[in-house]
């Protein structure tokens, strides 16, 4: 029996590391390019990179001419204002949802479901034409607006489920003490939902840091070019020289990197919150 | 859930209370900003397109020139449309048929109580959280048909086998595009089997287990039924997903060789965006929204709530 257990441990972690192994070919081949020079990436293409080679590192980031910071600065400001955006419109609506009781909710409620069925990717073009209409084209400030409005329909669900799951008798404690419904939500709710808002903002920053589709269709101007837009462009720019180019993806991916080690649990509860039933 | 308590404060029209007037005023000023947004970004531009694609319109000035559903027709004769739309098809089988079977079998071989599951689950997830341009470029540069270049040529030739232009043959194309795409998504499918896994209680297992089924038994009639709400959820959001698959075919291909990698989006993106005929674009958007209304009330009718609106 004690045998058999063990053969099974074993088949489990051979194919586990297999599967390991194969997610990390293309991040490894991309760091080896990084650290390599242009020469050493012709000669050697799949050797250790020792001694690593940082050339290609600082230039991206010391030459103002690769806009590597410029971009950093336009996704962040753009990842910050939607992720406050969401945060704040979300809670709200889901708050009503969830709490209230008021002619028509159903109806309004499934309006909101509609927007699942519609992602950004098919809505692109009716969209640029709205943005078109308000000339908010070449503007940062459209980007963030259509990356809001697209992550309200998902995440309007991820709330409003956690706020259902508050008891309820919270909510008559709260009146009888002479709360009222603002009071509630501000004072009780939000309080405790906390780790739910920690959620759906880790989401949403991951979505609005990665999105290239809106940036590609509203942003022309290379001053607003955020981080994907940007990296899509210098490959285009000087996909010749295949060590630069890989730096310049792999400090691409770091940040995203970096946040997903520190935010894997909210990352995670965020996902199955809004696809799994509990 | 709580249908007494909600009456305590329920409203109805024409009570001038002030708690209920608070209440209301509450209600509509929390729900304005999320309705202006989404009626505004969303729903409108659905219906503007509806309007645009009736035009011959190349997006100057107001659109005049009127062509009734020549649009629609169009599209339904045009051999690109026909190969995007079966690819389409081709990526949401090869998802259904290979990728969440491979995500199911490894969130059942990582299971519940193997040393080192979360380090797994940390791993096999990075993709996800990468940018879909990281991605692609990651993987345009392993498939480059040089093997001096491109890792997965120098494998082959490694094994013995002969190098190929993944990216550049009609043929192998989308199986190429489909290997990115399983790489960048099976750790999502996987995190949600995982936990749809979690919360099948062990003692069900065991109980077959003593009434003597085995593992397999055990798998088909126990743990696969119960695994049902997070399955449909995987499948729905698979199909959703391969329906509007854009920018990783866009990087990696531009929709070539040949259209042979054609997505629905990639095809509307090319008119609307490249060669700017708007109305046809909008007439193209509106097939993909038919298709995604499609399927999602099928779904629903199918599973009798959509369980991915019901949250926790």
């Amino acid at each position: 029996m004690k045998k058999n257990k063990l053969a099974t441990r074993f088949f489990q972690y051979f194919f586990l590391s297999t599967i390991v192994v194969l997610v990390f070919i293309p991040i490894v081949i991309l760091i080896f390019g990084a650290l390599k020079t242009r020469g050493e990436l012709l000669s050697h293409p799949y050797t250790l990179p020792i001694p690593p080679r940082w050339e290609n590192i600082t230039l991206i980031l010391g030459q103002p001419q690769y806009l590597f910071w410029q971009m950093m600065r336009n996704s962040l400001l753009v990842m910050i204002l939607v992720t406050l955006g969401v945060i704040v419109i979300c809670s709200l609506a889901a708050f009503t949802f969830a709490r209230m009781d008021f002619r028509g909710k159903n109806w309004v409620f499934n309006l909101f479901t509609l927007g699942l069925m519609f992602p950004i990717n098919v809505a692109i073009l009716p969209v640029y034409f709205v943005l078109r209409q308000l000339n908010l084209i070449d503007n940062l400030f459209g980007v963030i607006i259509v990356q809001t409005a697209f992550q309200l329909s998902g995440n309007i669900m991820i709330l409003r489920g956690f706020f259902t799951a508050i008891p309820a008798e919270l909510q008559d404690a709260a009146y009888i003490d002479g709360c009222t419904a603002f009071d509630f939500f501000w004072r009780v709710l939000l309080p405790l939902a906390k780790p739910a808002l920690a959620a759906v903002a880790a989401l949403t920053m991951i979505m609005s840091w990665n999105d290239l589709l809106v940036p590609l269709v509203v942003l022309n101007s290379d001053k607003f070019w955020t981080l994907p837009l940007g990296t899509m462009q210098f490959q285009g720019q000087y996909g010749q020289d295949l060590s630069l180019v890989s730096a310049f993806v792999a400090l691409s991916a770091l940040p995203t990197v970096i946040f997903y080690l520190f935010a894997e649990r909210q990352i995670v509860s965020g996902l199955t919150a809004g696809a799994v039933k509990g | 859930m709580f249908p007494p308590i909600s009456n305590l404060f329920k409203l109805t029209r024409g009570t001038g209370t002030p708690r209920r007037f608070q209440d209301t005023l509450v209600i509509f000023l929390f729900l304005l900003p999320a309705i202006i947004l989404f009626l505004l970004f969303v729903i409108y531009p659905i219906l503007q397109s509806i309007y645009y694609s009736l035009f011959d319109w190349k997006g100057f000035g107001p659109a005049v020139d009127f062509v009734g559903l020549d649009n629609f027709m169009n599209i339904l004769k045009d051999k690109v449309f026909m190969i995007a739309l079966r690819n389409g098809l081709l990526i949401i089988g090869l998802s259904l048929f290979a990728q969440l079977p491979l995500s199911l079998a490894l969130a059942i071989l990582v299971g519940r109580d193997l040393p080192g599951r979360v380090i797994f689950r940390t791993i096999f997830f990075l993709p996800y959280v990468l940018s879909e341009v990281i991605a692609a470029l990651m993987w345009l540069f392993i498939l480059n048909p040089d093997p001096e270049r491109g890792f997965v040529n120098a494998v082959i030739e490694l094994l013995g086998g002969e190098s190929q232009a993944w990216l550049g043959n009609t043929d192998l194309v989308m199986l190429a595009i489909f290997a990115a795409l399983t790489w960048k998504y099976f750790g999502y499918h996987m995190l949600l089997f995982m936990t749809g896994l979690q919360n099948i209680p062990t003692e069900i297992e065991e109980a077959g287990r003593i009434d003597g089924a085995n593992a397999i038994q055990n798998f088909l009639y126990i743990t696969l039924p119960l695994l049902g709400s997070t399955i449909r959820t995987s499948v729905y959001l698979s199909v959703l997903g391969s329906i509007q698959q854009f920018i990783l075919v866009w990087i990696m291909t531009k929709g070539g060789p040949v259209n042979a990698s054609e997505t629905m989006a990639t095809y509307m993106y090319r008119f609307g965006f490249v060669r700017f005929q708007l109305g046809y674009g909008s007439a193209v958007a509106i097939y993909m929204f038919i298709l995604c209304l499609i399927f999602s009330l099928i779904y629903q009718r199918l599973t009798r709530q959509p369980d991915y609106l019901t949250g926790l």
